[in-house]
């Protein structure tokens, strides 16, 4: 007890420090332009330039047949949009070149024999693509054109049926990158930021000295964990309102779910990340260790949370990995609010896990956390 | 409240860093409403204790208690009777002189009427009125030092521990600082304050000399001075620095220092004639006579006596 004799309470410890981050964070000009710029430069680049809808691959042709039918199927596949025909070759060796050059990103070779070929009906392939194989993407996208159903003319009689797969798409009907992009972000932007800010607000006091003035006072240390995650917790709200707007206004993104239910996912989604954040900063020796640390959580959090690259489509043990990380369950959480509509029900075991994840990381936060200099 | 002779009891303390021994062995008692200067070279431990004693470090071996109170485990009962002024600044550069002193005042409890009460109070005290709204990382170095001794005063403790709470400020500011110090004292606040300048040790009621981690001197600040075993003469004449080598050869003398165009010499309390043998040594043309001791030549005689040994064998 001090002569005072004030009503020490945890409240108002508690309320110094986030006062204190909050001051800090405002004069912070940097900090404060990554709170706006980064969801907005991202939203932009991410939402316009990731497109895995291959469109207009330039392709060289080499049509050695010349006749009706061989320009019929040309015009048929530049239909597709898949391709845009860019160069007309006399011979297959000049694709080569050009596919070797990158000029083209495929060569169509139509045989000589490709009026035969059609009506032979025996399997052969109609005509060659020669695919540069280095962009997997847009070869995928070519090789798909090897079920093209060509047929002469459009009246189809019973035996000419091509055996199609027919495919109906109950969401995102386009199939619209962008709307499958931007939830995703929402993930990205909060990991990459919150977990940034938070890894290095413990070991930044403790490089410029003031935690020796800190640990000297009787806050504890669950007071000041909580102290610090209460600003980025505002960011993080600050930052999803952000993005959603802009995902509306910009491209579109529907809300078809539960408002309430979004912003509490994303809250949970926060927590995990400030947790995490702060657990990094109680152990990293120095801001440049914190940032270090903090790249090891964002980059499995790109790649393997299914933002990127299909989570299905990952061996059995990324998946595993996959399922230690926050945002893989966030990203399933968003797109099941935002795209599909779903309700909290069908969402539990993602909530869960993000609400697991917070308390655990506090908690070893805090324990490990040590006030004292050695 | 409890009433206790000594604020600070610390017994064989020791805080080792590796092979490395930082504090050894230390015992010393700081007396209620005294101002107990810690005097050392830098280096010598004197951070590493005080930070043992507030808590901030656990000691590797040894007993202290703070205000009564057993350390570590009584640490945050401490912490919240104790002010504690770093070496280094170690409030916030990027917050204002009333936001650094407004967050002390929550993150301490003080309820916000009479916060603004004791802001004011301080601010006006340490001259930081008219910089209130000045970042502090933008502040001179004294007006830095005003400001962490505001915010270590805040709660009005009964112990504060001052870590070289006057380096970086001039004399004048040094002067009112002292007066502050010893206004505090009167009204019963006990004061630790470690520095390695010789006119503020001069002014603590008692003193602790730390050297390499190991206490070499402690007591009352005129006991000390006048329990003085060894013996102090003085060398004046034009031109005495060519003397200090000659001087220094001389196996009874322990050290020698300049003093603006006198010679301080210390020799050893083993010779009888101190000023006969110094005489002999340097020539008639410089007079010698013996004078009483300062603590510097206490702090010089205590830390240097070891080396000086080594270096004449």
């Amino acid at each position: 007890m001090n002569r005072l004799g004030f009503n020490k309470g945890a409240l108002s410890r508690v309320t110094a420090i986030f006062v204190k981050e909050f001051i800090q964070l405002k004069r912070d000009r940097l900090t404060f332009a990554m709170v706006v710029m980064v969801p907005l430069i991202q939203l932009l680049l991410f939402g316009y330039t990731i497109n895995t809808d291959v469109r207009h691959v330039p392709i060289a042709i080499v049509d050695q047949c010349q006749t009706q039918l061989s320009r019929q199927f040309i015009e048929d596949i530049k239909a597709t949009q898949i391709i845009d025909v860019v160069k007309f070759f006399d011979s297959p060796s000049r694709i080569m070149e050009a596919v070797r050059a990158g000029k083209v990103g495929a060569g169509l070779l139509i045989p000589r024999d490709f009026e035969k070929r059609y009506n032979d009906k025996n399997n052969d392939p109609l005509a060659h693509f020669i695919v540069d194989g280095s962009d997997t993407v847009v070869a995928g996208a070519l090789k798909a054109l090897r079920a093209f159903p060509f047929t002469q003319s459009s009246s189809i009689s019973a035996d000419q049926i091509p055996h199609t797969i027919a495919v109906e798409l109950l969401y995102n009907p386009e199939q619209r990158s962008a709307l499958f992009t931007v939830p995703g972000l929402l993930g990205v932007i909060l990991t990459m930021t919150l977990t940034f800010f938070t890894a290095v607000a413990l070991v930044r006091e403790r490089e410029r000295g003031n935690m020796e003035i800190l640990i000297a006072t009787p806050i504890s240390s669950m007071e000041l964990m909580i102290g610090k995650l209460i600003p980025y917790m505002v960011i993080g709200l600050i930052q999803v309102s952000l993005i959603l707007l802009l995902g509306h206004f910009l491209f579109q993104l529907p809300f078809v779910g539960n408002f309430g239910l979004l912003y509490f996912c994303c809250m949970l989604f926060i927590f995990a990340n400030v947790g995490l954040g702060l657990l990094v900063s109680v152990k990293a020796p120095n801001q440049l260790g914190a940032m270090q640390l903090s790249i090891f959580i964002l980059l499995p959090s790109i790649l393997l949370s299914g933002f990127m690259f299909p989570y299905d489509a990952m061996p059995q043990a990324a998946q595993w990995l996959a399922e230690l990380l926050p945002m893989t369950h966030f990203i399933r959480l968003t797109r099941g609010i935002l795209l599909r509509g779903a309700q909290l029900g069908g969402l539990m075991p993602d909530v869960l896990f993000l609400l697991g994840f917070f308390l655990l990381t506090m908690l070893l936060a805090t324990i490990l956390f040590k006030k004292k200099l050695d | 409240m409890k009433l206790i002779d000594d604020v600070i009891v610390v017994h064989g303390l020791t805080k080792r860093f590796g092979e490395f021994v930082a504090v050894n062995n230390l015992d010393m008692n700081i007396k209620s409403g005294s101002i107990h200067g810690f005097l050392g070279p830098n280096g010598s431990g004197k951070t590493t204790a005080i930070r043992m004693m507030c808590g901030l470090m656990d000691a590797s071996e040894g007993d202290i208690h703070v205000l009564g109170l057993s350390m570590p485990e009584h640490a945050s009962q401490v912490r919240d009777q104790v002010g504690y002024m770093t070496q280094k600044f170690a409030l916030y550069e990027d917050l204002t002189i009333k936001e650094n002193l407004r967050f002390i005042a929550k993150v301490r409890g003080i309820p916000a009427a009479l916060a603004k009460e004791r802001l004011n109070a301080v601010m006006i005290d340490n001259d930081l009125v008219e910089y209130q709204s000045q970042l502090a990382g933008s502040l001179s170095g004294g007006q830095k030092r005003r400001l962490a001794f505001s915010a270590a005063v805040l709660t009005e403790p009964r112990l504060l521990i001052l870590d070289e709470p006057t380096s970086e400020v001039d004399p004048n500011t040094r002067r009112e600082m002292w007066a502050k110090f010893f206004k505090l004292a009167s009204v019963g606040t006990s004061i630790l304050i470690s520095t390695h300048l010789m006119d503020e040790a001069e002014r603590c009621h008692y003193l602790t000399v730390l050297n390499d981690g190991i206490k070499v001197a402690d007591g009352k600040t005129d006991q000390l001075k006048n329990e003085f075993s060894h013996q102090v003469v003085l060398v004046e004449g034009e031109n005495v620095t060519p003397l200090t080598d000659s001087i220094m050869q001389m196996k009874q003398v322990l050290a020698v220092a300049q003093s603006g165009l006198v010679l301080r010499v210390i020799v050893s309390k083993e010779e009888a004639d101190p000023v006969r043998i110094v005489s002999e040594n340097i020539g008639p043309k410089f007079s010698v006579r013996k004078i009483k001791a300062t603590i510097e030549d206490v702090f010089v005689a205590a830390t240097q006596t070891t080396k000086c040994r080594l270096d004449k064998e």
